[in-house]
C-alpha cells in the first residue's frame, strides 16, 4: 500500500510539472510574435536596425517571464515537491 | 632594463595569477570534492560545511565559494586593465579600460538620464559579476547564478534602490501612490510592487539554470545514442561516446555563452530602467524649489 501510495506522489509530481510547462507555449507565440514585428521594421528602415534589435531583446526577456515562472514551478515540483510529499506521508503513516 | 620596469612587470605578473589562480583553485576543489555518480544527475549547490548560529546553520555552498572566486578574479582583471595609467595612453590594456569605461557610461546617460550618472560603476559591477558567474559553467563549475539566492539578493538590493527613490517625493506620496487610479487597486498595486523583484531574480535563476539542465539532458542523450550506434565496436572501442565529442560544445555556444551574456545585460538593462522609473524628477525638482522658496521667505 506504501508503495502504491510513494508511486501515486511520484507520477502526479511528474504529470504537475509536465502539464506547468504548456505555459511555455504563450511565451514562444509572444516571442514570435515581436521578432517578426522587428524584423518588418528593419526591412522598412534598415539604419534603425542597433535600436530596433536592442528594444526587441528587451521585450523579449520580458515576454519571457511567464515562461520562466513556469520552468521554476515545474523545477519545484520535479526536485522538491517529491521529498517534501513523502515526508508528510512517513509522518502521517506514523 | 631598470628597476622600475622590472617591478611593472612583477605587479602584472602578479596580478594576472591571481586572476587565474581562484579558476584553478575552483577545479581543483571540484575534483576533490566530486562525487562519482551514474546517468542524470541534477543538483544543487553542494554543501562544504555548516557554521553553527544561534538563529539558523550557515551553509558554506558552492555558490558562496564560486561567487568569492569570480570577484576576486574579477578585481584581479580590473586592476590588471587599470595598472599603469598615463595621460596619454600607450598601453593595449588603458585603450580597453577606456572603451568598456566609455561604454557603460554611454549606456547608463542613455537609459537613465543625467541626474543618474553616478549609477555608472554599480550597473557595470552588476553586469560583469552576473556575466562572469554564468560563464563559468565553461569551465565546469558550478554557476552561482543558478542559485535562486544570488539572483534575488541582487533583485532585493535593486528593489531597496527602486524603493528609495520613490520616497524621494515624500512619504506621503509614495503611500498615496498605492492607491492610484482608484482604492480598489491597492493590493494590486502592492503585488506589483513586490513581483518586479520577484520577477527579475526569477528570469535570470530560471534561464541560467534551465541552460545547465539541458546541458546535462543532452549529454545523457546522446551517451545512450553513441552506446546504440557504436556499441559493436571491439573493446575499448565500444564503450568510448563518439557522438559527445563536439556536439554538447556547439550547444553550450548558445547556452553558456550567449544566454548567460544576454541574461547579464538584460539583468542590468531591467535594473536601469526600473530605478530611473521609479524617481520622478520633475516633482522632485518642484519640492525641493517649494522648500528653498519656504527657507528664503522665512
Amino acid at each position: 500500500m506504501l508503495e502504491l501510495s510513494i508511486g501515486i506522489i511520484l507520477g502526479a509530481c511528474a504529470l504537475g510539472a509536465g502539464c506547468a510547462m504548456i505555459a511555455g507555449i504563450g511565451p514562444g507565440i509572444g516571442e514570435g510574435n515581436a521578432v517578426a514585428k522587428a524584423c518588418e521594421a528593419i526591412g522598412r528602415q534598415p539604419e534603425s536596425k542597433s535600436a530596433v534589435t536592442s528594444t526587441m531583446i528587451m521585450g523579449c526577456a520580458i515576454a519571457e517571464t511567464t515562461g520562466i515562472y513556469a520552468l521554476v514551478v515545474a523545477m519545484l515540483l520535479i526536485f522538491v515537491a517529491p521529498n517534501l510529499l513523502v515526508n508528510v506521508l512517513m509522518k502521517a503513516i506514523q | 632594463m631598470t628597476t622600475k620596469d622590472r617591478r611593472f612587470a612583477a605587479v602584472d605578473i602578479l596580478l594576472l595569477v591571481g586572476a587565474v589562480l581562484p579558476l584553478v583553485f575552483g577545479i581543483v576543489l571540484k575534483i576533490l570534492t566530486n562525487v562519482p555518480s551514474e546517468g542524470i544527475t541534477i543538483t544543487g549547490a553542494r554543501v562544504f560545511f555548516t557554521i553553527p548560529m544561534p538563529i539558523q546553520d550557515l551553509p558554506i555552498t558552492e555558490t558562496q565559494v564560486n561567487s568569492v572566486l569570480v570577484m576576486i578574479t574579477l578585481l584581479c582583471v580590473c586592476l590588471y586593465f587599470t595598472h599603469g595609467l598615463t595621460v596619454r595612453p600607450h598601453l593595449k590594456r588603458q585603450v580597453i579600460a577606456e572603451w568598456i569605461v566609455k561604454t557603460c557610461q554611454k549606456l547608463v546617460g542613455q537609459n537613465m538620464g543625467e541626474y543618474f550618472a553616478a549609477f555608472a560603476p554599480f550597473i557595470a559591477a552588476i553586469m560583469g559579476l552576473s556575466a562572469f558567474s554564468s560563464l563559468l559553467t565553461l569551465l565546469g563549475l558550478y554557476p552561482p547564478t543558478s542559485d535562486i539566492n544570488v539572483t534575488a539578493g541582487w533583485a532585493i538590493l535593486v528593489f531597496f534602490l527602486i524603493t528609495y527613490y520613490k520616497l524621494k517625493c515624500g512619504v506621503g506620496n509614495y503611500l498615496k501612490s498605492f492607491t492610484e487610479p482608484i482604492v480598489v487597486l491597492l493590493p494590486l498595486n502592492i503585488l506589483g510592487e513586490v513581483a518586479t523583484p520577484v520577477s527579475m531574480a526569477f528570469r535570470h535563476f530560471g534561464n541560467v539554470l534551465s541552460g545547465s539542465v539541458i546541458a546535462v539532458l543532452i549529454g545523457t542523450a546522446l551517451q545512450g545514442l553513441s552506446n546504440l550506434i557504436f556499441g559493436w565496436l571491439p573493446g575499448v572501442l565500444g564503450d568510448f561516446p563518439f557522438l559527445q565529442v563536439g556536439i554538447p560544445a556547439v550547444l553550450s555556444m548558445y547556452f553558456d555563452i550567449f544566454s548567460g551574456a544576454l541574461q547579464a545585460f538584460i539583468f542590468a538593462m531591467l535594473t536601469m530602467l526600473n530605478i530611473s522609473g521609479a524617481f520622478a524628477q520633475e516633482e522632485y525638482e518642484a519640492r525641493q524649489a517649494k522648500k528653498l522658496a519656504k527657507k528664503q521667505n522665512k
